[in-house]
Parts: structure tokens; C-alpha cells; sequence
């Protein structure tokens, strides 16, 4: 446990604890509206921590994590609605599909040596031919969509995922949380160095002996099974999946506002770009509701994305980690 | 089905490819010298589609009139873009520079929701519905209007990167940028000047379009793919590629929309753009990558 928060100082220790907890505890005072909210952004934390391991620890750049959110999603729920299986166990079908996704991209991609933009462009046409195909799929709903049955809403039932919001808030939160500990804990470890190595020079690399196309293959496979799970989140919380919606490039570009805005390639910044952008996003839409802007919500998040490239390219974490004294450099004790 | 029916969609597909090949040509003539990658390039030629249908709306202007008010006002908008935003972040890597025009793409959609709403409005000329009729063969007026117009414009296009010596300075950049520099060309004022060209062709497409579409802004990331496909199938920073690109892509889409479901179409544009991007990754026409 110890080795999760080395290199971070008592009083961020203590600031995460407390973080954390303020999380825990939220629901007693915060009203359904905001309970919603926070339930987005943990949402929007995870994924962006799934895709953070992809452009931030392996240098991968993907423009299709709506693919491996929408297979999950479409393969939990598929398997509910046909054949009644709750998805506890489906999670392990999702998981499996949006691995396999993920390592046909990977192995065509690297089998090829097709890297950087067009590889982000492989991603896109990937994920846009799934979309068309599940369009026309009658089984998956087709554009019509697929709907999944609501009952026992009021109920805890964490085996069919069929509960409260209240159920739905401490699962995400757990994801959100579990995933950056996974993520610490992998990137301490003989593949973080090999991934950051690959990153920061992929030539190098390969020529100090790292197998690259293993290490970029598990780095893909990680994060797309990381998304086939959130997928799975998504059907159960929001009930309905629309193949223009879930897998659209919008929603992959989405994926990525909130970890550019904390910070790619760092560990909490996913978490915090989500806590600024949504909040921000839903109060402002909130306050121009009287002129009915159907697009504020996300120029907003185009500007702070843009304005963070531009002035900040690092993300507000590095920058405010370092202000508030929340790591030690390493080789420094406190 | 009868011949002259395949040929009657092999002719509207062409034609509407001609303008495809003009948009595909904005993202390749910017790729091919800045090496960027607009991500924001479907948004910009919406603009252009926006900016068309209000002169008509307002002054009743046709929308190929409006050609060179459109590509004036992208060339603006592209040539301010570069100089002010894109040159800041030219030392990033090209991820960043890539998901800041994702975000731009983001922000010009959402304004265009704002300021039109989300649905489709139409430029309805008087010869929207006409057609020529050459013995059984019978071709939409607006279509050989926008082919002849798309044309036009690359050919003007062409002519200036061959013959004007801007364009040969641009042609330099692309080809050696130490050596641009070495000579003393004013590469930063170029790379503006380059996408604002590109801009401007967006601008003169989405002008000509808006007579075969009906526009609305959810258009715009469809235009974005649909020109990376044709790019890419083409040849990245290939201006003939560019072309080609358009009327394969054009005709090929045509003819699947005939012979399969007509929404699958794109599917196989998508297929046909996974299959170059591993077998080809240079594109029919492109150079070898180093």
C-alpha cells in the first residue's frame, strides 16, 4: 500500500484522504442533480484514465475509444436483454470483446508500423465501421436503439446492475478510484518504464531489446478492456444505447477532454480535468439556460481544451501539484 | 437493372466527387507543407456551407456566387488560425497539435449550433431540380454546375502552386524546410499563407456542396472522415491524389448506394480507408513515408 503513495508528500496524503472521503460521504447532502453530476464526472475520470494509458504512458493516440466503449456496452446489454444475463458475469463477455477490438487494431496497427496521427486515424475508422455495422445490425436495435428493460430502479440489485443512483455513484466511484490505483500500481512497475521508454523514444527502445509491439499490444488491451467496463456502466445507468451516440467520434474526442485538461500522463489528472470540466460545464449551461444554447456546454469545454494546449500543454495537475507541495521529487525525503 | 442506370450514377457520383477531390485538397495541400492534420477541416467547410446560405437567405445570392466571398473570408479565418494559434504550439508534439484541432473542431460546431440550430436548411436554386438529358442519360444540372465549379477552383489552385512564385515558395517549404529557411523564405508568414489557402478551397467547397446537401452542423465531422479517407486513399500531401481520391471515393459511394443499402456506403469508404492505411499507408499516389 505503502508504494501507491510513494513520492507523494504527508500533506497530499492527507488532501487525497480527505478527497476521497468528502467522495464517500457525498451522497448525504448532495441532492440527486448533483449526485448525477458527480457520477458523470467519475464516469468521465475513468475513461479518461483508460485512454490516459494509451497517449500518456505508451504514446498511443486514440481517436476510438468510443469503439471499446460501445462494444462493451453493446455486449453487456445485448446479453441482457436476449438472454436475461445479468451482467456480472456479462462484464467478462464486455471485456472480452473490447479486448479483442482492441488487439485486431493493435496487431494491424503495429503489425504495420502505423504510428502517431495515422494511428489515431486507424482508431476513427475503426470505430466508425463498427458504428455503421451495428446500424444495421436489427439484432443490437439497429438506429432505432436498444433499450434495456427498467425494474426494481428502487431496489439494490448489484448482480443486474438494476438499483439506485445511489448504487450507480459508489460503483463508478470505485471504478475512478480503483482505476488510478491500477494504473499507479502499473506504472511503478517493469512495464511503466517499458511504456514510458516506447513513449518517449519508440526507436530507442527497440533498440535496448524492448519488445515493442508486446508492450504497445498490452497497453491497448489494458485500456480497451478498462473501457469495455465503463461501456457496461453506461448501458446499465443510462438504459438506452444509440450507435450514432455511443460510438460517434464526438463521444471518442470527449474521452479526452478530461485528462488533456488535468494533464496527459499523469495519474490524477484525468480524475481532476473531469471535477473541473463538468461542474463548470453544467453551471454555465445552468446560468444561459434562459437562452436556450443547446452547444454551450461543450465550447466551453472546446475553450478550456484549446486554452490548455495553447498556455499549459502539461495540464493543471503538474502545475498544481507543485503549488500546493502535493509530491516530493524523487530521490528527496520530506 | 439496366445499363444507363449505372451509368447515370456513375456520372452523379463522379461530379459530386469532383467537389470531394476540392475538400480533400484543402486537408492535403495544409498536411503536404505544415504537416498538420485539420481535424477542424469538415467544421471549416460548414462554415463555408453557413456562410453560403446566409448570403443567399439574405441577398438571394446563388450559392456558386458566393464562392469567392466564402473563400476570402476562410482564407482569413485559416491564415489567422495558423499565425495566431497553430504556429504557438508547433514545438508539441504532433498528438497535441492534433487534439487542438479537435477541440477547434469541437468549438466551431457547438457555435454553429448556437447560431442556426440543429436543423437541415437548403439553398433551393430555381435549377435545382433541372436535369440534361443526353439520349437516355440524364445528369442533375446542380451536379455538373458543382463539378464544373469544383473543377475551376483546382485548377486555379494548381496553376498557382505551379506557376506563381509564392506558390513555388510554398512548394519549397514542403519539400525542404531547413532549406527554406537557409534561402531566406519567410517560412512562418508561408505556413499561414498555406492554410489559409487550404481554409479558402474549404470555403469555395462548402459554397458548392450546399447545392447537392442540405446543411446542417453534425454535417461537419462526416466531412472531416470523409476527406481523411479520400486523403489517405489518395495520398497524403498528393494534390493529384487529392483528386483521384475524390472521384473514386465519389463514384464508389455512388455505386454502393445502388447496389448495397444506401447508408452502407460509408461503411465501405471506412473499410477501403483501414485497408489503405495498413497495405498503403502512403496512399495510391503519396510518396514512400521515411
Amino acid at each position: 500500500m505503502s508504494g501507491l503513495f510513494a513520492g507523494v508528500s504527508t500533506r497530499g496524503r492527507v488532501l487525497f484522504a480527505a478527497f476521497l472521503a468528502f467522495l464517500i460521504v457525498a451522497p448525504l447532502f448532495l441532492n440527486d442533480y448533483w449526485l448525477a453530476i458527480i457520477i458523470i464526472v467519475c464516469y468521465l475520470g475513468y475513461t479518461g484514465q483508460s485512454w490516459n494509458l494509451m497517449l500518456g504512458f505508451a504514446g498511443l493516440l486514440s481517436i476510438g475509444h468510443a469503439l471499446f466503449i460501445g462494444v462493451g456496452a453493446y455486449t453487456g446489454a445485448a446479453l441482457f436483454v436476449h438472454f436475461g444475463v445479468p451482467p456480472a458475469l456479462g462484464i467478462f463477455a464486455a471485456i472480452l470483446v473490447a479486448v479483442v477490438a482492441g488487439s485486431i487494431i493493435g496487431a494491424l496497427g503495429f503489425r504495420f508500423e502505423i504510428r502517431g496521427v495515422y494511428f489515431a486515424l486507424l482508431t476513427i475508422a475503426f470505430a466508425e465501421f463498427v458504428r455503421i455495422m451495428v446500424d444495421h445490425s436489427r439484432w443490437l436495435g439497429g438506429t432505432a436503439g436498444l433499450f434495456l428493460p427498467v425494474q426494481n430502479r428502487e431496489g439494490i440489485d448489484l448482480l443486474n446492475l438494476r438499483g439506485s443512483p445511489l448504487m450507480f455513484y459508489y460503483i463508478i466511484l470505485f471504478l475512478n478510484f480503483g482505476a488510478l490505483a491500477l494504473c499507479r500500481w502499473l506504472l511503478a512497475g517493469r512495464l511503466g518504464y517499458y511504456w514510458q521508454a516506447i513513449r518517449d523514444d519508440h526507436d530507442a527502445a527497440q533498440a535496448l531489446g524492448i519488445n515493442v509491439f508486446r508492450y504497445k499490444m498490452i497497453a491497448v488491451m489494458i485500456s480497451s478492456a478498462m473501457a469495455g467496463v465503463a461501456g457496461v456502466f453506461y448501458a446499465f445507468y443510462y438504459n438506452n444505447l444509440f450507435p450514432e451516440q455511443i460510438f460517434s467520434v464526438e463521444q471518442s474526442v470527449q474521452v479526452t477532454f478530461a485528462p488533456i485538461v488535468g494533464g496527459v500522463g499523469t495519474l490524477f489528472g484525468p480524475i481532476l480535468g473531469a471535477f473541473i470540466l463538468m461542474p463548470l460545464g453544467r453551471v454555465l449551461s445552468t446560468l444561459t439556460e434562459h437562452w436556450n444554447l443547446p452547444g454551450i456546454q461543450l465550447l466551453f469545454w472546446g475553450i478550456c481544451v484549446a486554452g490548455i494546449v495553447l498556455f499549459r500543454p502539461a495540464g493543471i495537475w503538474p502545475w498544481m501539484a507543485r503549488t500546493l507541495r502535493l509530491t516530493v521529487r524523487p530521490g528527496k525525503d520530506e | 437493372m439496366p445499363l444507363d442506370t449505372y451509368i447515370n450514377v456513375l456520372i452523379n457520383g463522379v461530379l459530386t466527387g469532383l467537389v470531394y477531390g476540392l475538400s480533400a485538397l484543402g486537408l492535403s495541400v495544409i498536411f503536404g507543407v505544415i504537416r498538420i492534420v485539420n481535424f477542424a477541416h469538415g467544421e471549416m467547410m460548414v462554415i463555408g456551407m453557413f456562410l453560403a446560405l446566409v448570403l443567399f437567405r439574405w441577398f438571394g445570392f446563388d450559392p456558386l456566387l458566393s464562392i469567392p466571398v466564402a473563400a476570402v473570408v476562410l482564407f482569413g479565418v485559416g491564415y489567422a488560425l495558423q499565425a495566431v494559434v497553430i504556429a504557438r504550439v508547433a514545438h508539441l508534439a504532433d498528438h497535441m497539435q492534433f487534439l487542438l484541432l479537435a477541440a477547434i473542431a469541437i468549438i466551431i460546431v457547438s457555435a454553429c449550433l448556437m447560431i442556426f440550430g440543429p436543423d437541415a436548411q437548403s439553398a433551393q436554386t430555381d435549377y435545382s431540380l433541372d436535369t440534361f438529358a443526353i439520349g437516355d442519360i440524364i445528369i442533375d444540372k446542380v451536379r455538373v454546375y458543382a463539378g464544373i465549379a469544383a473543377l475551376a477552383v483546382t485548377g486555379a489552385l494548381l496553376m498557382f502552386f505551379r506557376y506563381t512564385a509564392t506558390g513555388k515558395a510554398i512548394r519549397a517549404c514542403a519539400d525542404n524546410y531547413l532549406g527554406a529557411l537557409v534561402v531566406g523564405l519567410n517560412v512562418g508568414r508561408l505556413y499561414a499563407l498555406t492554410f489559409g489557402i487550404g481554409a479558402a478551397c474549404l470555403g469555395a467547397a462548402g459554397c458548392i456542396i450546399l447545392l447537392l446537401v442540405d446543411v446542417h452542423p453534425y454535417l461537419a465531422p462526416s466531412y472531416t472522415l470523409l476527406a481523411f479517407v479520400i486523403v489517405i486513399v489518395g495520398g497524403m500531401g498528393s494534390l493529384a491524389g487529392a483528386l483521384l481520391g475524390g472521384v473514386l471515393i465519389g463514384a464508389s459511394e455512388a455505386l454502393a448506394g445502388v447496389l448495397l443499402d444506401p447508408s452502407l456506403k460509408t461503411a465501405f469508404s471506412f473499410a477501403l480507408l483501414i485497408v489503405v492505411l495498413l497495405v498503403r499507408p502512403q496512399g495510391l499516389l503519396g510518396k514512400a513515408l521515411q
